[in-house]
């Protein structure tokens, strides 16, 4: 059943401190809105619970990607297609390019923006894995204040976020000091092109003389929320991949994956395809 | 109700309509403009596909009041002066095109492919299309007639 779309109020401030004042001043919460690409699908399947939106799309203070001496500073509006045209992070930040690359179509590479994929905190999403393995650091805005936390600590809880209502992702920080490590990033999906992923891994790694020397693996699907795993990064520091190592990695990713049953998989084919990346992973070092 | 003012294929028209109102059912219903379809209503088929300030984008997902002051291309802007546009006229000479519900989309993702690989490659071709499902032609037909775009240098 569609939508009535004359029950829903859209608001378009023309500047950041605009939208911020807005959220500020109203006494019950505004949904935003930017590419439209999640929130504008439940509107059409007539399931959009918020009745309030604030546009953020084109906001020019959230679509800019600014390359530092040490980081890079991607805007929370930059869109897909931003990304993968970016010189930089297609030269130092492969994972990104490539999740950024089977987020959806041309079309909603387009307009879907990765604020929008990291606030709507699907546990599938597509780009978180990449930003956990680079440890970003996000910054985050009021009126009043700006604050920053690591993307690790973001997610609370399912689709719940550390963002308060008066609050606006405001970019993404990677630092780039990356060029020594080796990466992998998979996504296994019913189909190459727009599937919704059942799993996925994006991981980085560096060696010092044969042993693994500092390691994250970011992942989708496997609990709640997009997650590091802690235990299995754990298992393999200060350690050489050997048949036995790897055995262990094995072991630490199934004892710290909770992943469901649903439409797209199960938990138990989730969680048997994950350690097989993991291996794929171990064995490319 | 607000009003959006937009340049659609070259004419700017002043809607009045909810901020909210899904810029494919404007064009449909405001604008009588039903070259654009609908298929999934969530950005999969890209049958609503339409080009925006020339990005493609799907007109299912857009509120028509974030594309206030933005210039449309939709199919029935593609054709210059009643005659087809070369890639229009790829599509009918290569059997791009059968039941046609999927082909206004096709065509534009086509015009937006073409515009940033005058040359494509078959891969590229299959990324720049795969957004937009057809259910008749099986595609070799629609890279066919991509193919054969390329080749007039469709996309000036």
């Amino acid at each position: 059943m569609r939508s009535n779309v004359t029950e829903y109020d859209l608001v378009a401030p023309t500047t950041l401190d605009a939208a911020l004042q807005i959220l500020a001043d109203s006494p019950d919460p505004y949904t935003p809105i930017a590419g439209g690409t999640e929130l504008m699908v439940a509107l059409g399947a007539g399931r959009l619970q918020p009745r309030k939106l604030i546009s953020l799309w084109n906001l020019e203070e959230l679509r800019f990607i600014e390359v530092s001496g040490d980081a890079i500073t991607i805007g929370a509006g930059s869109t897909f297609t931003d990304i993968r045209n970016h010189p930089v992070i297609t030269e130092e930040f492969p994972l990104l390019t490539q999740a950024a690359s089977w987020t959806g179509s041309i079309a909603n590479q387009n307009r879907a923006t990765i604020g929008g994929n990291i606030v709507n905190a699907s546990p599938a999403a597509d780009n978180p894995p990449a930003l956990l393995a680079y440890d970003a650091e996000l910054t985050i805005v009021s009126s009043s204040e700006e604050r920053t936390l690591p993307y690790r600590d973001f997610h609370l809880s399912y689709k719940k976020v550390d963002l308060a209502p008066n609050e606006l992702l405001q970019s993404i920080t990677i630092l780039r000091n990356f060029e020594s490590y080796k990466t992998y990033i998979r996504k296994v999906g019913t189909r190459n092109a727009q599937a919704i992923s059942k799993v996925a891994i994006a991981a980085l790694a560096r060696l010092k003389k044969g042993s693994i020397e500092d390691i994250r693996i970011g992942a989708a699907s496997l609990r709640e929320v997009p997650t590091r795993l802690p235990l299995t990064e754990q298992s393999l520091l200060n350690k050489r991949v050997t048949p036995e190592t790897i055995a262990a990695a094995r072991a630490a990713l199934i004892s710290e994956s909770k992943p469901i049953d649903d439409i797209r998989s199960t938990a138990k084919y989730r969680t048997a395809i994950a350690a097989k990346l993991l291996e794929e992973f171990l064995q490319s070092l | 109700m607000t009003q959006s003012t937009l340049t659609i294929n070259g004419h700017a028209k002043t809607i009045e309509a909810p901020p909210m109102k899904r810029l494919l059912d404007v064009l449909r219903e405001d604008l009588h403009l039903t070259g654009a379809k609908e298929g999934c209503g969530e950005g999969e088929c890209g049958a609503c596909a339409i080009l925006l300030n020339g990005d493609l984008v799907n007109s299912c997902l857009i509120p028509v009041l974030q594309a206030e002051g933005a210039e449309i291309t939709t199919i029935e802007g593609l054709a210059i002066d009643k005659k087809l546009h070369p890639i229009q006229q790829c599509f009918l000479e290569n059997g791009g095109a059968q039941c046609g519900i999927c082909t206004p989309g096709m065509i534009l993702a086509t015009h937006h492919l073409l515009d940033k690989h005058p040359q494509p490659t078959l891969l590229q071709i299959q990324e720049g299309l795969s957004g937009n499902l057809c259910r008749c032609t099986g595609y070799m037909r629609i890279f066919n007639a991509v193919e054969a775009a390329a080749l007039t240098g469709a996309a000036k």
